[in-house]
């Protein structure tokens, strides 16, 4: 089975000031896949996957060496224009943080952001995002409540709806579940799935059992170095390194 | 030891109830014998004339009007500089060293003396910028003064704004301008508007700063230009109690410009509280 890549990591280090959070780590993501990161917490997955939106670039007195490709261009060449990569790579935050605005105003911010003012396309596309993240039936009668009234799984998936809106080509999701009850986690796990159609999916999740559910490729992280990366199938029945299995085993971490 | 401890608890609370109510009785007081002494010469003339024969007769109205404008004037100065201030210090955050200065600087400047200001804005705007003893004089002397207060406010205001909107907000694709537009400034907008409104309080009852540099004891007519001197309310109080010859009628005259004083404060403040609550019930801050 032939899959067309999409980011390529090469030889990537990254430092928060002198103390080094990523480790030599090169591997591939490819279109229209769930890649799953996992790992101990502190190991730098949340640092991996915001070097993919140039996330980590807002916190001072870091370094990163070696390449990262989006579609065979380093995004960190000079000439990138970082707010055009981040409307095409998309973001979830692990807390979901809708702004304190209106549902309608949440999900067009990143379209009215990039100029885009013609009310019936907003509208259109408003109601589109949420019907692709799920959230259309719960909210059609109230976009222009505050977005804070929401619960906490309709808030994550108001965000899912708001990166949406902007089709991205990626979207990173950094533990979007790890604050919300089991059904609303299984609501985004399905979402996940049927995201994956349009979109190229990359997920950091402590969860294994997550991970094993929904992910196609799983790259396993420890102390900022790359274990193990392979199909997810794989790395959960028969990994090939003794830690991995120590580690999806549960017998650490 | 449970005995022991809901008493503790009990006293604890007794304290700080009883503290809460000396507190109150100075407020309620204060505001009790401005009124009973000031509601008195309260009259229609009192608020819409001028001052007539020697300030014994007539109102006082050019003072109202003359600390509306100082007020609103003060305010409209304070409130771009002090917020651009803050954005560039919390928002922009250059180095380390260069922020902590600028702070110091201007928790210093908070600390200096209003009469301080007024040496300042007669030498610079009365005199270098040839303004003259003027409103626009006053407001920008006024302005001044409180620029720190606004200043604090607004950092208070802008730090209080989670760091996870801003990177929702640049993850969508937006600029940091347009983050700082539409999401910092209107999160923060409730806090600003706090520091609004305490600097209103200032500006309304300082005489110093306008000694030299807005306010005059008399005048016959309104004033016409922002480059025209006004009366002032505070200004106006300590005249009427310090010179003339008539105390009998001046000290009354006095204590009806305080109690006016009091509730323009109070009113132009709840203008501001009301704009406050309804940015922070708009969607729930
Ligand atoms: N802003 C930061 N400044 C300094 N060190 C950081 C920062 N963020 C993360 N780190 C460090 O980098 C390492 C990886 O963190 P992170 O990527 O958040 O791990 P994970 O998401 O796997 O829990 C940790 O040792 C953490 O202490
Ligand atoms: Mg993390």
């Amino acid at each position: 089975m032939e899959s067309e890549l999409k980011i390529r990591l090469e030889t990537v280090n990254f430092f928060y000031g002198k103390q080094q959070a990523l480790k030599d780590i090169s591997f591939e993501v490819y279109k229209n896949k769930v890649t799953a990161v996992i790992g101990p917490s502190g190991c730098g997955k949340s640092t991996l996957i915001r070097l993919f939106n140039r996330m980590n670039e807002l916190i001072p007195n870091t370094r990163l060496e070696g390449k990262i490709r989006l579609d065979r261009q380093n995004i960190y060449e000079p000439q990138v224009d970082v707010v055009e990569l981040r409307r095409r790579v998309g973001m979830v935050f692990q807390k979901p943080n809708p702004f304190p605005k209106s549902i309608f105003e949440n999900v067009s911010y990143g379209l009215a952001v990039n100029g885009i003012k013609d009310r019936d396309y907003l509208a259109e596309k408003v109601e589109r995002s949420l019907k692709d993240a799920a959230l259309w039936k719960e909210v059609s009668g109230r976009l222009y409540k505050s977005a804070l009234a929401l619960s906490g799984g309709q808030q994550q998936r108001l965000c899912i709806a708001r990166a949406l809106a902007v089709e991205p080509e990626v979207i990173l999701f950094d533990e979007p579940c790890s604050a919300l009850d089991p059904t609303a986690t299984l609501k985004i796990e399905e979402l996940i799935q049927r995201l994956k159609e349009k979109y190229t999916i990359i997920i950091v999740t402590h969860n294994m059992q997550q991970a094993a559910r929904i992910s196609d490729q799983t790259a396993f992280l420890m102390l900022g170095e790359l274990i193990e990366y392979d199909l997810t199938n794989k790395i959960f029945t028969s990994p090939s390194k003794k830690i991995t299995e120590d580690y999806i085993t549960g017998r650490f971490g | 030891m449970k005995m022991n401890k809901s008493l503790d608890q009990k006293i604890g609370f007794s304290l700080i109830f009883s503290m809460m109510l000396i507190t109150l009785f100075f407020l309620g007081s204060l505001v009790y014998f401005i009124a009973v002494r000031g509601a008195g010469i309260i009259s229609w003339q009192f608020l819409t004339d001028v001052p007539r024969e020697a300030m014994t007769k007539g109102g006082v109205a050019p003072a109202i009007v003359g600390t509306f404008y100082l007020m609103l004037g003060s305010v409209l100065v304070a409130l771009p500089l002090g917020v651009a201030c803050a954005i560039y210090l919390c928002e922009y955050s250059p180095k380390k060293t260069i922020v902590n200065l600028i702070r110091i600087s201007i928790n210093n400047l908070a600390g200096v003396p209003s009469v301080v200001f007024g040496l300042f804005g007669l030498a610079v705007f009365v005199k270098f910028f040839g303004f003259g003893v003027s409103i626009l004089s006053g407001c920008l002397t006024l302005g001044i003064m409180v620029l720190p207060n606004i200043i604090s406010a607004s950092q208070e205001a802008l730090i209080a704004v989670p760091q996870s909107h801003r990177e929702a907000s640049l993850a969508l694709g937006a600029t940091q301008w347009q983050t700082i537009k539409k999401v910092v400034l209107p999160g923060s907008l409730p806090g600003i508007l706090t520091g609004v409104i305490l600097s209103i309080g200032r500006v309304a009852g300082e005489t110093a700063p306008i000694l030299f540099t807005a306010g005059t004891f008399y005048m016959r007519g309104f004033p016409k230009s922002p480059l025209s001197e006004t009366m002032v309310l505070p200004y106006h109080i300590y005249a009427l109690m310090t010179e003339g010859v008539h105390p009998e009628f001046q000290v009354k005259i006095a204590y009806g410009c305080a109690f006016i004083l009091l509730i323009l404060v109070l009113l132009v403040s709840s203008f501001a509280i009301i704009l406050r609550q309804q940015q922070r019930s708009r969607y729930g801050i």
